[in-house]
């Protein structure tokens, strides 16, 4: 298969950037560091390329009714300007995938997985009947940036006369940067830190990118890649498709029950769910710190502490601003309470690992 | 970027350096290797007096992101292993050759293994980068 490329491919190159396949795209992993980058947006700021990710716009007089349909978050909250974090369920309950919804006023922009856009788009063609909707796949034309850490507000600032400080979280609006570059603002991301996330034509992306860098490289703004987005998610708790979440892992398994909202109008999987959630799960997805010397990783196997195999690791890493070598993972119900003990299988030796609180690092939004 | 390969040593395909000396060998990671994990967080490593074959893991290292395994270049016995790699990983990064080092090995007798000469590893090197 042949590796996609963003319009800020060159600009990766040029910065020595080391480039990993991901999802079926060419991507940065990392510029200077991954540790240096993740620290890099908790104290200050990060400039990442996320252009990968799939736009799906939907517009049309149904809009809506569509979105309650196959969205589990009770769109009709999500007001003018203001967006939220959604999943799309199947009929048994299973995670299709989760995306970002943004009220644009006229109509609906839905952001999604970069692995998923084709699947995604078609799952939503096939549930159009009966609803005034227009589905329109904008990813081709679209880049997308997140500039994201405590300095983000302060760098963007300076890059329009829009009074960025007045967007709220999660809100959205349509602002010119840089005097010639049309831009979505939406005040989101996916890194437990303040931040932005920008929508621009594909034409303006490397414009963007270069102002953005030397604006902001006083405020201590650093290019960063995938391994700090993962690292940076993972510490705040954040699911990602294909690890936490996946086709066969329902909401209440991977503890988004909050996104689920079965008290409104019917919708794809809420009948499932609501036997699911009366029911009670088997598993949950907990989160982890080793007590043995070892780090888990994504797919490790977890035992009981009798040595019974009872579930996997979903994502695990030291974490960077934590120090603390964590993990997330699937486990049997009752293994799912703060303190309770299993073990880690890391390179066929069981290692001791122990429940702990969740998120292992509580997100600083400006709310 | 160029990395360093001292002339001294030989390699492996999976980038590990071997010194050897008499019937005992140095053994560690590349500079390449070094860099291509990234910051190096975590370093494990098998017992002394375990015997391992050509192939065989003796541990791993590991960054942020990854984790990957260490393979003897020869047959041999662990004799000593670096405690100080294992308290400061950041060793592997900035001395991969010197005080990086990972584990010293009595080698097991007619062992040869397949081993590169430096002029073999850079080529070896230049193919994965390219």
């Amino acid at each position: 298969m042949t590796l996609q490329r963003t319009p800020l491919y060159e600009r990766h190159t040029a910065l020595a950037a080391r480039m990993v396949p991901f999802g079926g795209w060419e991507m940065p992993v990392q510029y200077s560091g991954i540790a240096d980058e993740h620290h890099a947006v908790r104290n200050a700021a990060g400039l990442f390329d996320i252009s990968h990710m799939g736009e799906v716009y939907l517009g049309g007089s149904g809009a809506l009714a569509f979105l309650q349909h196959i969205a589990t978050q009770d769109v009709a909250t999500i007001g003018p300007g203001q967006s939220n974090y959604s999943l799309m369920c199947r009929p048994d309950g299973g995670i299709v995938d989760d995306i970002f919804i943004y009220n644009l006023g006229d109509q609906y922009l839905v952001v999604v997985n970069a692995s998923n856009i084709a699947k995604d788009i078609a799952w939503m063609q096939q549930h159009t009947a009966g609803f005034e909707v227009t589905i329109e796949n904008a990813s081709d034309h679209t880049a997308m940036l997140a500039l994201q850490g405590p300095a983000a507000e302060a760098i963007l600032s300076g890059a329009t006369t829009f009074e960025i400080a007045a967007i709220p979280f999660h809100g959205v609006a349509q602002a010119e940067l840089f005097g010639h570059i049309p831009a979505l603002v939406a005040r989101t991301g996916y890194t437990g830190e303040d931040g932005f996330e920008l929508f621009v034509g594909n034409q303006f992306a490397a414009p963007l990118w270069d102002a953005l860098l030397t604006l902001g490289m006083p405020n201590g703004l650093k290019p960063c890649g995938l391994g700090a987005r993962d690292s940076l998610r993972f510490e705040a708790c954040l699911a990602l498709y294909g690890h936490e979440i996946a086709d066969d892992i329902n909401p209440y398994e991977a503890k988004l029950g909050w996104v689920t909202k079965l008290d409104k109008a019917a919708f794809v999987g809420s009948q499932a769910l609501r036997a699911i959630k009366a029911q009670g799960t088997a598993r949950k997805l907990v989160g982890f710190e080793m007590v043995g010397r070892g780090i888990a990783r994504g797919e490790y196997p977890i035992h009981s502490v009798a040595g019974e195999r009872v579930g996997y690791v979903t994502t695990g890493m030291p974490a960077p601003t934590l120090g603390r070598n964590l993990g997330l993972g699937f486990v049997p119900s009752s293994l799912a309470s703060e303190g309770s003990e299993f073990e880690i299988i890391v390179r066929d030796k069981p290692v001791r690992a122990k429940v702990v609180k969740t998120p292992f690092y509580k997100p600083r939004y400006k709310k | 970027m160029a990395f360093s390969t001292p002339t001294d040593l030989q390699y492996t395909k999976s980038h590990e350096w071997i010194r050897i000396e008499g019937d005992e060998a140095t053994i560690g990671i590349t500079d390449y290797a070094q860099d291509a994990l990234g910051d190096v967080v975590y370093v494990e490593l098998k017992d002394v007096g375990e015997t391992l074959s050509m192939g065989q893991t003796f541990g791993a290292v590991e960054s942020v992101k990854a984790a990957s395994d260490l393979y003897m270049p020869v047959d041999g016995e662990i004799i000593a292993v670096n405690g100080d790699a294992i308290d400061a990983p950041e060793h592997l990064n900035s001395d991969p050759y010197t005080s990086g080092w990972l584990i010293r090995i009595r080698l097991a007798e007619g062992t040869i293994g397949t081993l590169m000469g430096v002029e073999a590893y850079e080529k070896h090197v230049d193919e994965i980068k390219h």
